[in-house]
Protein backbone atom coordinates (compact mmCIF):
# COMPACT_ATOMS: atom_id res chain seq x y z
CA UNK A 1 0.00 0.00 0.00
CA UNK A 2 0.88 3.44 -0.90
CA UNK A 3 0.87 6.02 1.99
CA UNK A 4 0.96 9.32 1.70
CA UNK A 5 1.05 12.03 4.71
CA UNK A 6 0.46 15.31 4.20
CA UNK A 7 2.66 18.29 6.87
CA UNK A 8 1.02 21.51 7.32
CA UNK A 9 2.77 23.60 9.62
CA UNK A 10 2.35 22.59 13.43
CA UNK A 11 1.47 19.29 12.15
CA UNK A 12 2.89 16.84 15.13
CA UNK A 13 1.67 13.94 14.65
CA UNK A 14 3.08 13.34 10.87
CA UNK A 15 5.56 11.26 12.46
CA UNK A 16 3.16 9.28 14.63
CA UNK A 17 1.16 8.61 11.09
CA UNK A 18 4.64 7.95 9.22
CA UNK A 19 5.50 5.26 11.92
CA UNK A 20 2.15 3.32 12.50
CA UNK A 21 1.76 2.94 8.49
CA UNK A 22 5.41 2.27 7.65
CA UNK A 23 7.22 1.04 10.11
CA UNK A 24 4.83 -1.24 11.94
CA UNK A 25 2.64 -1.97 9.00
CA UNK A 26 5.26 -1.91 6.52
CA UNK A 27 3.55 0.39 4.11
CA UNK A 28 5.77 2.48 1.41
CA UNK A 29 4.66 5.83 3.66
CA UNK A 30 5.91 9.72 2.68
CA UNK A 31 5.26 12.67 3.71
CA UNK A 32 3.90 15.54 1.26
CA UNK A 33 4.79 19.14 2.09
CA UNK A 34 1.68 21.10 2.57
CA UNK A 35 3.07 23.22 -0.85
CA UNK A 36 2.92 20.56 -2.93
CA UNK A 37 0.37 20.42 -5.35
CA UNK A 38 0.39 16.59 -6.22
CA UNK A 39 0.40 13.82 -4.13
CA UNK A 40 2.89 10.84 -5.19
CA UNK A 41 1.71 8.95 -8.52
CA UNK A 42 -0.09 5.85 -6.86
CA UNK A 43 -0.93 7.25 -3.32
CA UNK A 44 -3.60 4.82 -1.90
CA UNK A 45 -4.44 6.15 1.83
CA UNK A 46 -4.00 9.88 2.37
CA UNK A 47 -3.27 9.83 6.08
CA UNK A 48 -3.82 13.78 7.38
CA UNK A 49 -2.22 13.70 10.61
CA UNK A 50 -2.93 15.58 14.28
CA UNK A 51 -1.74 18.40 15.37
CA UNK A 52 -1.90 22.24 15.35
CA UNK A 53 -1.97 23.13 12.05
CA UNK A 54 -1.62 27.05 11.71
CA UNK A 55 -1.65 27.31 15.33
CA UNK A 56 -5.43 26.62 15.18
CA UNK A 57 -5.64 30.36 13.56
CA UNK A 58 -9.15 31.41 12.87
CA UNK A 59 -10.55 27.73 13.33
CA UNK A 60 -8.46 24.45 13.89
CA UNK A 61 -8.37 23.15 10.59
CA UNK A 62 -10.06 25.95 8.09
CA UNK A 63 -6.21 27.67 6.66
CA UNK A 64 -4.55 24.00 6.24
CA UNK A 65 -8.49 23.17 4.72
CA UNK A 66 -7.40 25.78 1.92
CA UNK A 67 -3.57 24.94 1.63
CA UNK A 68 -2.05 23.75 -2.33
CA UNK A 69 -2.03 20.04 -1.18
CA UNK A 70 -5.81 19.91 -0.70
CA UNK A 71 -6.95 20.22 -3.76
CA UNK A 72 -5.19 17.21 -4.85
CA UNK A 73 -6.66 15.15 -1.55
CA UNK A 74 -9.84 16.76 -2.72
CA UNK A 75 -9.88 15.16 -6.03
CA UNK A 76 -8.28 11.67 -4.53
CA UNK A 77 -11.24 11.26 -2.19
CA UNK A 78 -13.52 12.07 -5.44
CA UNK A 79 -11.90 9.29 -7.14
CA UNK A 80 -12.58 6.93 -4.57
CA UNK A 81 -8.89 7.44 -2.83
CA UNK A 82 -8.90 6.63 0.44
CA UNK A 83 -8.34 9.34 3.50
CA UNK A 84 -7.85 9.02 6.93
CA UNK A 85 -7.74 12.16 9.25
CA UNK A 86 -7.31 11.66 12.74
CA UNK A 87 -7.30 14.74 15.29
CA UNK A 88 -6.42 17.89 13.30
CA UNK A 89 -6.97 15.57 10.25
CA UNK A 90 -10.49 15.17 11.21
CA UNK A 91 -10.90 19.03 11.55
CA UNK A 92 -9.05 19.43 8.25
CA UNK A 93 -11.81 17.02 6.39
CA UNK A 94 -14.67 18.87 8.02
CA UNK A 95 -12.91 22.24 7.18
CA UNK A 96 -12.35 20.98 3.43
CA UNK A 97 -16.04 19.98 3.30
CA UNK A 98 -15.23 16.21 2.40
CA UNK A 99 -17.09 15.32 5.69
CA UNK A 100 -19.95 16.80 7.25
CA UNK A 101 -19.85 18.85 10.75
CA UNK A 102 -17.65 20.52 12.53
CA UNK A 103 -15.68 20.06 15.99
CA UNK A 104 -16.42 22.87 18.62
CA UNK A 105 -14.52 23.22 21.81
CA UNK A 106 -14.74 20.54 24.41
CA UNK A 107 -17.59 21.26 26.54
CA UNK A 108 -15.34 21.47 29.29
CA UNK A 109 -13.44 23.68 27.87
CA UNK A 110 -10.29 21.71 28.88
CA UNK A 111 -7.69 19.77 26.44
CA UNK A 112 -8.01 16.15 27.43
CA UNK A 113 -5.90 13.88 26.87
CA UNK A 114 -6.64 9.80 28.32
CA UNK A 115 -6.74 6.65 27.10
CA UNK A 116 -11.05 6.24 25.30
CA UNK A 117 -12.86 3.24 24.58
CA UNK A 118 -14.82 3.47 21.09
CA UNK A 119 -17.48 1.37 19.38
CA UNK A 120 -17.56 0.13 16.17
CA UNK A 121 -20.91 1.10 14.56
CA UNK A 122 -19.92 0.45 11.05
CA UNK A 123 -18.33 -2.62 9.62
CA UNK A 124 -18.65 -2.24 6.10
CA UNK A 125 -16.15 0.52 5.93
CA UNK A 126 -12.34 -0.50 4.29
CA UNK A 127 -11.07 1.18 7.44
CA UNK A 128 -13.33 -1.39 9.99
CA UNK A 129 -13.74 -4.32 7.51
CA UNK A 130 -11.41 -6.42 9.82
CA UNK A 131 -13.61 -5.28 13.30
CA UNK A 132 -16.83 -6.76 14.48
CA UNK A 133 -20.08 -4.75 14.81
CA UNK A 134 -19.77 -3.56 18.04
CA UNK A 135 -16.42 -4.25 18.49
CA UNK A 136 -14.45 -2.04 21.55
CA UNK A 137 -11.29 -0.83 21.19
CA UNK A 138 -9.16 1.53 23.49
CA UNK A 139 -7.02 4.43 22.13
CA UNK A 140 -5.74 7.59 23.32
CA UNK A 141 -7.54 10.60 22.77
CA UNK A 142 -5.95 14.17 22.82
CA UNK A 143 -7.33 17.26 21.72
CA UNK A 144 -9.34 20.16 23.23
CA UNK A 145 -11.90 20.79 20.25
CA UNK A 146 -13.14 17.11 19.60
CA UNK A 147 -17.04 18.27 20.36
CA UNK A 148 -18.62 17.28 16.97
CA UNK A 149 -21.38 19.48 15.51
CA UNK A 150 -24.04 19.27 13.19
CA UNK A 151 -27.36 21.05 12.71
CA UNK A 152 -30.55 18.17 13.73
CA UNK A 153 -31.31 17.72 10.14
CA UNK A 154 -27.59 17.17 9.57
CA UNK A 155 -27.02 14.80 11.91
CA UNK A 156 -30.41 12.62 11.96
CA UNK A 157 -29.32 11.77 8.00
CA UNK A 158 -25.83 11.35 9.31
CA UNK A 159 -27.14 8.81 11.56
CA UNK A 160 -29.40 7.44 9.47
CA UNK A 161 -27.32 6.60 6.80
CA UNK A 162 -24.70 4.71 8.72
CA UNK A 163 -21.93 7.75 8.61
CA UNK A 164 -20.98 7.34 12.54
CA UNK A 165 -18.31 4.82 12.49
CA UNK A 166 -16.92 5.29 15.97
CA UNK A 167 -18.91 5.99 19.31
CA UNK A 168 -17.43 7.28 22.57
CA UNK A 169 -18.51 4.20 25.33
CA UNK A 170 -17.52 2.39 28.40
CA UNK A 171 -14.91 -0.72 28.39
CA UNK A 172 -18.68 -2.98 28.14
CA UNK A 173 -19.40 -0.85 25.03
CA UNK A 174 -22.24 1.21 26.66
CA UNK A 175 -22.59 4.72 24.68
CA UNK A 176 -24.18 7.90 26.02
CA UNK A 177 -23.34 11.42 27.56
CA UNK A 178 -21.68 9.91 30.81
CA UNK A 179 -19.19 7.99 28.30
CA UNK A 180 -18.57 11.14 26.12
CA UNK A 181 -15.81 13.09 27.46
CA UNK A 182 -16.01 16.52 25.64
CA UNK A 183 -20.08 16.68 24.98
CA UNK A 184 -19.77 15.37 21.01
CA UNK A 185 -23.36 14.78 19.58
CA UNK A 186 -24.32 11.80 19.53
CA UNK A 187 -21.42 10.79 21.29
CA UNK A 188 -19.62 10.68 17.53
CA UNK A 189 -16.20 10.07 17.48
CA UNK A 190 -15.44 9.51 13.93
CA UNK A 191 -17.62 9.79 11.12
CA UNK A 192 -17.42 9.02 7.12
CA UNK A 193 -18.74 10.45 4.30
CA UNK A 194 -21.12 9.47 1.78
CA UNK A 195 -19.39 6.70 -0.24
CA UNK A 196 -17.37 5.63 2.62
CA UNK A 197 -13.45 6.09 1.44
CA UNK A 198 -13.57 9.40 3.89
CA UNK A 199 -13.18 8.93 7.40
CA UNK A 200 -11.84 11.18 10.21
CA UNK A 201 -11.50 10.02 13.88
CA UNK A 202 -10.70 12.43 17.03
CA UNK A 203 -8.99 9.72 18.60
CA UNK A 204 -5.69 8.69 17.90
CA UNK A 205 -5.70 5.10 16.78
CA UNK A 206 -1.98 5.64 15.21
CA UNK A 207 -0.84 6.06 18.58
CA UNK A 208 -1.98 2.75 19.82
CA UNK A 209 -0.31 0.23 17.39
CA UNK A 210 2.66 -1.74 19.70
CA UNK A 211 2.69 -2.45 22.96
CA UNK A 212 5.31 -0.21 24.45
CA UNK A 213 3.14 2.40 23.68
CA UNK A 214 0.59 1.53 26.11
CA UNK A 215 -1.72 -0.66 23.78
CA UNK A 216 -2.86 -2.02 20.40
CA UNK A 217 -6.29 -0.70 20.20
CA UNK A 218 -5.11 1.62 16.97
CA UNK A 219 -4.26 -1.80 14.92
CA UNK A 220 -8.04 -3.32 13.96
CA UNK A 221 -8.31 -0.25 11.75
CA UNK A 222 -4.91 -0.54 10.34
CA UNK A 223 -5.21 -4.40 9.86
CA UNK A 224 -8.85 -3.46 7.85
CA UNK A 225 -7.02 -1.16 5.70
CA UNK A 226 -4.25 -3.30 5.21
CA UNK A 227 -7.37 -6.73 4.17
CA UNK A 228 -8.99 -3.61 1.61
CA UNK A 229 -5.64 -3.17 -0.21
CA UNK A 230 -5.06 -7.23 -0.52
CA UNK A 231 -8.59 -7.44 -1.65
CA UNK A 232 -8.24 -4.20 -4.36
CA UNK B 1 -11.95 50.87 3.28
CA UNK B 2 -12.26 49.45 6.18
CA UNK B 3 -14.52 46.63 6.80
CA UNK B 4 -15.10 45.01 10.34
CA UNK B 5 -16.49 41.17 9.94
CA UNK B 6 -18.05 40.76 13.21
CA UNK B 7 -18.40 36.60 13.79
CA UNK B 8 -20.21 34.93 16.16
CA UNK B 9 -21.62 31.80 17.27
CA UNK B 10 -25.09 30.55 15.66
CA UNK B 11 -28.07 30.51 18.68
CA UNK B 12 -27.98 27.25 20.09
CA UNK B 13 -24.92 25.77 19.16
CA UNK B 14 -22.67 25.98 23.08
CA UNK B 15 -20.42 27.96 23.85
CA UNK B 16 -18.48 26.30 26.43
CA UNK B 17 -16.15 30.25 26.44
CA UNK B 18 -19.19 32.12 27.16
CA UNK B 19 -20.14 29.84 30.08
CA UNK B 20 -17.03 30.04 31.78
CA UNK B 21 -17.00 34.08 31.07
CA UNK B 22 -20.97 34.07 32.05
CA UNK B 23 -19.47 32.25 35.69
CA UNK B 24 -16.49 34.67 36.18
CA UNK B 25 -19.15 37.70 36.16
CA UNK B 26 -21.31 35.87 38.23
CA UNK B 27 -18.26 35.51 40.54
CA UNK B 28 -17.41 39.27 40.78
CA UNK B 29 -21.19 39.83 41.23
CA UNK B 30 -22.47 40.84 38.38
CA UNK B 31 -26.16 39.97 37.14
CA UNK B 32 -25.43 38.85 33.75
CA UNK B 33 -26.96 35.99 31.70
CA UNK B 34 -26.46 34.84 27.96
CA UNK B 35 -22.79 35.70 27.83
CA UNK B 36 -21.74 34.88 23.76
CA UNK B 37 -17.84 35.67 22.80
CA UNK B 38 -17.41 35.87 18.76
CA UNK B 39 -14.10 37.47 17.05
CA UNK B 40 -13.89 40.14 15.68
CA UNK B 41 -12.16 41.06 12.13
CA UNK B 42 -10.85 44.01 11.17
CA UNK B 43 -9.56 44.67 7.37
CA UNK B 44 -8.83 46.99 4.67
CA UNK B 45 -10.73 46.36 2.04
CA UNK B 46 -9.63 48.22 -2.06
CA UNK B 47 -12.62 49.42 -3.11
CA UNK B 48 -14.85 52.26 -4.64
CA UNK B 49 -17.79 52.20 -2.74
CA UNK B 50 -19.27 50.75 0.24
CA UNK B 51 -21.33 47.94 -1.40
CA UNK B 52 -18.00 46.91 -3.81
CA UNK B 53 -16.52 46.17 -0.08
CA UNK B 54 -19.34 44.78 1.80
CA UNK B 55 -19.79 42.25 -1.39
CA UNK B 56 -15.81 41.55 -0.96
CA UNK B 57 -15.98 41.05 2.73
CA UNK B 58 -19.19 38.33 1.83
CA UNK B 59 -17.39 36.42 -0.16
CA UNK B 60 -14.50 36.50 2.20
CA UNK B 61 -16.77 35.59 5.11
CA UNK B 62 -18.31 32.34 2.53
CA UNK B 63 -14.44 30.89 1.27
CA UNK B 64 -12.67 31.53 4.80
CA UNK B 65 -14.20 33.13 7.81
CA UNK B 66 -16.79 31.94 8.45
CA UNK B 67 -17.88 28.07 9.08
CA UNK B 68 -21.69 28.19 8.40
CA UNK B 69 -21.63 24.97 10.13
CA UNK B 70 -21.37 26.68 13.61
CA UNK B 71 -20.96 30.78 12.98
CA UNK B 72 -22.78 33.43 10.92
CA UNK B 73 -21.54 36.79 10.74
CA UNK B 74 -22.51 40.69 10.18
CA UNK B 75 -20.57 42.90 8.25
CA UNK B 76 -19.77 46.38 8.99
CA UNK B 77 -18.50 48.98 6.62
CA UNK B 78 -16.75 51.62 8.63
CA UNK B 79 -15.23 54.22 5.76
Amino acid sequence: MKVAVPVFPGSNCDHDALHACGTVMGWDTVPVWHQETALPAGTELVFVPGGFSYGDYLRCGAIAALAPIMADIKRHAENGGLVFGVCNGFQILCEAQLLPGALLRNDTLRFIHKWVHLRCERTTLPFTSAMRPGEVICVPMAHAEGNFTLDEAGLGELEARGGVAFRYCDAAGNVGDDHTPNGAANGIAGITNLKGNVLGMMPHPERAVEPAQGGVGGLPILRSLAAAFAKA
Amino acid sequence: MMVRVLVSLKSGILDPQGKAVEQGLHGFGFKVDHVRIGRLIEMDVPAATAEEAKAAALAMCEKLLVNPVMEKASIEVLA
